[in-house]
């Protein structure tokens, strides 16, 4: 399939399902606690290593597609979110196909600043150690049309998408680099490449992400820890099915997650999934602007 | 220290074993006085997190580790509070180590009655895992020449143990892996020397049999003795390897001891020939740390050790042997080395250690390390001490033999059990609650367990090694 065979309008209208895939169900409003009360994972030996991960927003997904694959790699892990019932029902799918106590969900609303530092404490307490996170949190408003404006919802994007991810990967990355020693992956968007008419909201925020990110990596590289970004393209999630127009390159959840899982091993820096977007996106950002300003996607 | 302690972030700290084999972070502390450990105590108790004390972590496995927790490191409190040089009588912070200490007593005329491989561990580590030495068939483990420690309780009491005074908790706390207390000072008798040298003859043993006889028949007559045991060759010539063994110098049997006993006549020297910094040697021993390249340097070192030969050697040469190659655990590479030490009674010893050799030579993991020595029992809750003989064994970690080593260790732990045999809690990192549970009995578990609930009720205490074997 080509890009240049679609119609810009239903690229266009994809797109905004796209941007809406995996993370609305993930993270508000709730509140914080742990769904039970959980026993110590298995202690770690010489023999039998683990390596500890926090993924936020894992209720969904390819949060919750990387919950599985990491915990199939003998990962503990703690998975946050807002959905109790989800957090339960996967945390429940992991533990009995591992046959042991390989996931714990805590409940936890990114917006909720303030309870990240003591809740990433007691996680770390509770797994006994850290070596991994994950932020897939987020959320999309799209505004629905290219000629409205909704600053609330913008607003809350920067909140969630942006500064949720700030909330969480500033005190990791204090505790890695004092540590010396960690990974930090963030799911941004290939959304985050360039400004669009459809959703500038979005785009700032997946563009602040990246950004920060980037500037995370150039410090914290030095103390021997690695940042990971994520550009996922189209991934069949439950909502993309909904999608109204064509989804170009649209691969299973499970492939992006192979191609993240990947990208952890190799302590890459930035991943595209699927890879072709790259391409698309070194595309789309070297289209000139007196081109680019006149597109309607 | 401030006196106020927040926990930050930025005192997270990546903490590892002593044979690189795990890591684990934790907010680390370093108090200088027992307010500050006591403020520690109060920080973990409003955070919701447990504390481990750390002394010089020397331990091969995960007693002075703690994920996720508190790390109470003690190194910071080392100060000698009384040396009286007429008694040996010396009393000192936790944090002080055997170097400190021997450095200290030995211009005296004095040596610490006991001491492990190593000079760097502490005095707490030391009490906190019960060592023993090369003389633990004679003289017993450290816990036995202490008159008197004082203790922080997790609850905050201060106490203070003597074999009479609070005995139960002299008897655990030493052993007690740091679970039940944090010992503040320990009060010492030191052992009279008359000489800075000892009289060490080694001789050439021919199999595990012989090895073993002449461990047992020759103890008695020597204040010291240890064997080597070639772990990579097997046939008849299985536990082949070498006894040393030494006695103190007394009288005149030294013309001079006033200069044997001083210092510098005592320091392990910095350089080989006085050119080659020992600092680097270890990357000398890379390239023998495999199958191959250690059979030739066990079979070169037996056959070495074929002359029967009589010398004298320091105190400091003939103790401290794993301070001869400084960072030499670092040779065994990322997956870093893993020690098991196992105890047995002298009667099952043999077949049970000939029944383990083989394993570990038909599976291709031998041992690159085999130390045998001689022991006793002793009165501490959680002793490791049996009368018979331990034998330390240490195995390189790979990514690639984690699976069949932890199969062959689960196959050596059932084969000491059924020996009668015991683990030593500062060493085996595999050992499993259940492998707790059975060697150290129902009444030990529960005596210990009883102790923890009264020292430490809101078990603030806990290391990964507690939760491993106790949890």
């Amino acid at each position: 399939m080509h890009v240049t065979a679609l119609s810009l309008r239903g690229l266009y209208d994809s797109w905004q399902i796209f941007e809406m895939t995996d993370m609305l169900e993930s993270i508000r409003p709730f509140s914080e606690e742990t769904l039970s009360n959980y026993p110590r994972p298995a202690a770690a030996t010489p023999l039998h290593p683990r390596r500890r991960g926090i993924i936020i927003g894992a209720s969904d997904g390819i949060g919750a597609a990387l919950a599985r694959r990491l915990a199939r790699e003998g990962y503990i892990l703690a998975l946050l979110a807002r959905s109790a019932d989800k957090l339960e029902s996967i945390s429940n799918e992991i533990n009995q196909a591992s046959g042991e106590q390989r996931a714990r969900a805590y409940i936890h609303d990114v917006a909720e600043y303030e309870k990240v530092p003591g809740l990433l404490r007691r996680i770390v307490a509770d797994l006994g150690g850290l070596d991994l996170v994950v932020f897939v949190a987020g959320v999309n408003y799209p505004p629905g049309g290219i000629d409205k404006y909704n600053f609330e919802n913008d607003r809350q994007m920067i909140e969630i998408n942006l500064i949720g991810a700030m909330a969480w990967l500033s005190p990791v990355a204090e505790m890695f680099q004092s540590a010396r020693a960690g990974q930090i992956v963030g799911i941004g968007s290939v959304a985050g490449d360039r400004g669009r008419v459809g959703n500038p909201g979005n785009n700032a925020s997946k563009a602040g992400l990246a950004t920060y990110l980037e500037a995370l990596r150039n410090r914290l590289t030095r103390h021997g820890v690695n940042v990971l970004t994520v550009k996922p393209g189209f991934v069949q999630t439950r909502m993309l099915k909904a999608a109204l127009g064509p989804t170009p390159f649209s691969i299973p959840v499970e492939k992006a997650v192979e191609d993240i899982w990947n990208a952890v091993k190799k302590r890459k820096q930035v991943v595209y999934t699927a890879p072709i977007w790259r391409w698309i996106m070194l595309a789309i950002q070297h289209t000139p602007s007196f081109i680019f300003r006149r597109l309607t996607f | 220290m401030e006196a106020n302690m927040p926990l930050t972030l930025n005192n997270f700290t990546q903490l590892e074993n002593f044979g690189h084999s795990l890591r684990a972070p934790s907010y680390r502390f370093k108090p200088a006085s027992v307010d500050e450990i006591c403020e520690v105590f109060r920080l973990a108790e409003q955070e919701g997190l447990t504390v481990t004390v750390r002394g010089a972590g020397r331990s091969y496995n995960d007693a002075a580790l703690n994920g996720g927790g508190i790390m109470l490191d003690l190194s910071a409190m080392n100060k000698i509070l009384e040396w009286d040089p007429a008694t040996g009588m010396v009393r000192c912070e936790p944090g002080v180590t055997l170097e400190q200490l021997w450095q200290l007593v030995e211009p005296d005329g004095w040596w610490p009655p006991v001491v492990s491989g190593t000079m760097r561990t502490t005095l707490g580590g030391c009490l906190a895992a019960n060592i023993h030495g090369k003389n633990n068939f004679k003289m017993g483990t450290i816990g036995e020449h202490v008159v008197a420690f004082n203790a922080l309780l997790p609850t905050g009491a201060e106490i203070t143990c003597t074999p009479n005074e609070n005995a139960d908790l002299f008897f655990s706390m030493i052993s007690g892996l740091g679970m039940l207390g944090v010992i503040t000072s320990v009060t010492m008798q030191m052992k009279r020397i008359e000489s800075g040298l000892l009289e060490v003859h080694a001789w050439p043993v021919h199999d595990l049999h012989e090895h073993l006889s002449f461990l047992l028949e020759y103890a008695p007559e020597y204040d010291y003795i240890v064997g080597w045991l070639d772990t990579m060759n097997g046939g008849k010539g299985l536990g082949r390897g070498q006894i040393h063994a030494a006695n103190y110098l007394h009288g005149r049997e030294d013309p001079n001891p006033q200069e044997s006993m001083k210092l510098n006549n005592q320091v392990l020297p910095p350089r080989i020939f006085g050119v080659f910094p020992k600092s680097i040697l270890y990357l000398f021993m890379i390239p023998f740390a495999n199958n191959l390249g250690w059979w030739g340097v066990s079979t070169a070192k037996y056959i070495a050790s074929l002359r029967k030969h009589t010398f004298r050697q320091s105190h400091a040469a003939f103790h401290f042997l794993l301070d001869y190659v400084p960072n030499w655990e670092l040779s065994y590479g990322r997956g870093g080395l893993i020690q098991y030490q196992s105890f047995l009674p002298r009667e099952t010893a043999e077949d049970a250690w000939r029944e383990m050799l083989i394993i570990s030579l038909r599976r291709g993991m031998p041992s690159y390390l085999g130390v045998t020595k001689r022991h006793r029992p002793d009165n501490f809750l959680l002793t490791h001490a049996v009368d018979g003989f331990s034998l330390a064994l240490d195995f390189k970690v790979t990514d690639g033999n984690r699976a069949a080593l932890s199969k062959m260790l689960q196959d050596f732990d059932r084969i000491v059990l059924d020996a009668g045999g015991r683990f030593y809690f500062a060493k085996n990192s595999e050992t499993t609650a259940e492998a707790a549970r059975a060697f150290l009995g129902e009444e030990t578990n529960r005596k210990f367990k009883e102790l923890k609930q009264r020292c430490d009720p809101d078990n603030l205490l806990e290391s990964d090694l507690f939760r491993r074997v106790f949890g």
